[in-house]
């Protein structure tokens, strides 16, 4: 008799999400899949709707992420208006864009997966949460909170607002920067320095205890995709893109936001809202490519900082070619946190930073246009047609967890298989589970472009479709 | 000099105030300090009387009167601000929100919209009646200027201001009932419309449906108060 397991709602992840494992009578998993299960219709809604209006209304996506989202939208409608943007603004935004990738990476990291790293993965579910970490190590559980406040600072005090802030616009930004609010940004490097520094150094130290989960969490040979500079240094708001395969191999390069969409398909699959893209000339589910820090790493050749550069060599020593394991995620997140606080250092130190110059204008020069940003978890395009008056005709969004998704259903099958034994598993093996998705730190609500709410269920399903045990929080 | 009968004194709000003959509740309260919510009202357009906010209370009557409109009469005893009143307000205002699709948090008069100011002011925590969610269009064919008939709440001041103070007419109404909206000549495009791109209608325009082309997010401040000086200068001449 099989049985399906369901994980609903998973637990700390950015949305909602719900894990099914089917196992045959066996009692062997035999298949396992992740689920989205959401629809939200942004691009839907945008539509008739001014075309400048689109980065303060895509944003509404994500509150985790809103100015990657910002971003790519600016990007998208500035390729409407055909400008280029003042050098300072277009250095603003990438200082944001980096403040905004130190704090969801900090969230990831510290607040969603510190739990099961620092505190273990069979762990007593009642203490295994930030709280927990912030008892057993209050350094490191401070360091984790500083940073994230350290991200949601910059962002405050460039855009006025911590989520949402209006201050991306088509054609640049709306204020230049004060002399006293850069000052106070850099005034608050040093302990983001210390921050960081403790979390990889205690990250490094307790590594080594999951070698069994480094081993099955979604560790398999595949494409990795990313944003890369001209100089092959890691870039999260202009470059192009790069798509390398399983061997570390250039596969495909300088994909620009105009022919992004004739390499990368998008395929639906019944169990999710959220889609799952592929590198079309490989066809789906062979062309199905990772993205977000593990890709980044394994993709660019230098970070362009002091710090982050031995820690990228330190990093590609994990393996000959891509790292392919995706529990280094997390180390990964960690590198690129350094690499975020440095370079907002280098940005701060560019002479015209301080320049009043920040935004350009212009009305409707083209009647389509696309936009990249890298959000923290990966690979973001924004994609729009609009009309001669600039009204809003199409949108198309690419979103990285949709780019993750066949990665992280391969995980989940790959963890579930391991550790699920003749039908039986414990409440660390669902923890497993869902601890697999969480390295990826997919945001669902973002994926499914998602409404409503989904906690985390865990279900298991006979053969005769009778579901034998089920742990559900909410 | 002035007859002893243009000189009107009455109380509003428990306040003995005087009054000049033909002058409104309205006129005279703010003249005394005394705030009256309104809407579609707008010092230096004719008033409507179209949106009841500035509905007040007359001791002796069980009507309640228009304050931008009522004229003064001797002895008269106003309240402004009564439990009646304020849940009259306060249901206008839902209605107005319920109506079309007034969404603050990507509106470019979020944090300068005279409706959403009016809410808070009224304490309107929550709508009571489902809202309507129309379909609504967006005209943006004008070079310069653009309308959301989603924000629209058919204040008419864009009506007034313009056959008043520009003296074009471009705007004006159609319909009747729920199907009412502005438009531009007989219902063509702004952008092919007669209008004279003057944008006094940007400015008097009380919500975000009407707005420069490309202000996004909160950067569309409005300044309405160009009218009374642009009325007294003419007046001078």
């Amino acid at each position: 008799m099989s049985q399906t397991i369901t994980i609903d709602p998973v637990t700390r992840l950015e949305g909602h999400g719900k894990i099914t494992i089917h196992l045959n009578s066996q009692g062997e998993v035999e298949n396992a899949h992740f689920h989205v299960t959401q629809v939200r219709g942004f691009e839907r809604f945008c539509e008739g709707r001014p075309y400048y209006e689109m980065p303060g209304l895509m944003a509404r996506i994500c509150g985790i992420c809103p100015v990657s989202h910002l971003i790519a939208s600016a990007k998208a409608c500035e390729a409407v208006m055909s400008v280029r943007i003042p050098h300072t603004a277009a250095q603003l935004r990438r200082m944001l864009n980096l403040a905004q990738m130190v704090q969801s990476h900090a969230l990831s990291f510290f607040y969603l997966s510190s739990p099961d790293l620092l505190l273990g993965m069979d762990a007593d579910p009642a203490s295994r949460h930030l709280f927990g970490v912030v008892a057993a190590k209050p350094e490191l559980g401070r360091a984790g909170v500083a940073l994230r406040r350290f991200g949601q600072s910059i962002i405050e005090l460039l855009a006025e607002k911590r989520i949402h802030p209006g201050w991306v616009v088509p054609g640049g930004v709306t204020e230049p920067l004060p002399a006293a609010k850069r000052d106070e940004i850099l005034a608050m490097l040093p302990a983001a320095y210390d921050n960081v520094k403790l979390a990889l150094d205690a990250y490094k130290q307790i590594a080594g205890q999951f070698k069994e989960e480094i081993e099955v969490f979604a560790n398999f040979p595949s494409l990795y995709m990313s944003l890369i500079n001209e100089d092959e240094s890691i870039e999260f708001t202009d470059g192009e893109v790069r798509l390398i395969d399983a061997d570390g191999h250039v596969l495909d390069d300088g994909i620009t936001v105009n022919t992004f969409t004739e390499v990368i398909g998008e395929a639906v699959e019944p169990y999710s809202y959220t889609k799952f893209a592929y590198y079309k000339p490989l066809g789906y589910p062979q062309g199905s490519y990772r993205v977000g820090p593990l890709a980044r790493l394994n993709i660019v050749k230098s970070m362009g900082t002091p710090l982050a550069e031995k820690e990228l060599a330190e990093f590609k020593q994990l393996a000959t070619g891509p790292v392919q394991g995706s529990f280094h995620y997390h180390h990964a997140r960690l590198v690129e946190i350094l690499y975020g606080i440095e370079k907002i250092e280098q940005i701060l130190n560019d002479p015209l930073i301080l320049d009043k110059h920040v935004r350009a204008t212009a009305g409707v020069n083209r009647l389509e246009g696309a936009g990249y940003a890298e959000a923290p978890r990966g690979t973001l395009m924004h994609n729009y047609k609009v009309d001669e008056n600039g009204k809003m005709l199409w949108a198309n969004l690419i979103i990285a967890t949709g780019q993750n998704n066949n990665a992280m259903n391969k995980g989940v099958l790959q963890v579930a298989q391991h550790y699920v034994r003749d039908g039986k598993f414990t409440e660390g093996i669902l923890n497993r589970v869902e601890a697999v998705v969480r390295t990826f730190d997919p945001c669902l609500s973002c994926s499914s472009h998602a409404l409503g709410q989904m906690p985390l269920a865990l279900s298991l399903v006979s053969a005769s479709g009778e579901v034998v045990d089920k742990v559900v929080r909410g | 000099m002035s007859n002893g009968d243009d000189v009107k004194t009455l109380i509003i709000d428990d306040q003995e105030v005087s009054a000049r003959r033909g002058q409104t509740i309205l006129e005279v309260a703010r003249e005394n300090g005394i705030n009256i919510p309104t809407l579609c009202h707008l010092e230096g357009l004719s008033s409507v009387g179209a949106c009841r906010l500035c509905l007040v209370e007359i001791k002796g009557s069980n009507k309640l009167l228009p304050a931008c409109i009522a004229t003064v009469f001797e002895s008269m005893e106003v309240s402004t601000d009564t439990e009646r009143l304020r849940k009259h307000r306060r249901t206008i205002l839902e209605l107005l929100f319920a109506e079309r699709n007034h969404i603050c948090s990507v509106c470019v008069s979020n944090g300068h919209c005279e409706l959403q100011t009016l809410a808070q002011e009224q304490g309107l925590t929550h709508i009571r009646l489902p809202y309507r969610n129309p379909n609504l269009p967006v005209d943006a064919s004008h070079e310069r200027f653009t309308v959301d008939h989603n924000r629209c709440i058919l204040c008419t001041r864009c009506v007034r201001v313009c056959a008043e103070i520009e003296g074009a007419h471009v705007w004006d109404v159609m319909g009747r009932g729920i199907n009412c909206m502005v438009i531009t000549d007989l219902h063509e495009e702004w952008g092919s419309s007669t209008c004279t791109r003057c944008g006094k209608c940007v400015q008097v325009c009380p919500t975000g449906a009407l707005f420069d082309k490309g202000k996004i997010g909160s950067e569309h401040p409005k300044y309405p108060d160009f009218l009374p000086y642009l009325n007294l200068m003419r007046e001078a001449r």
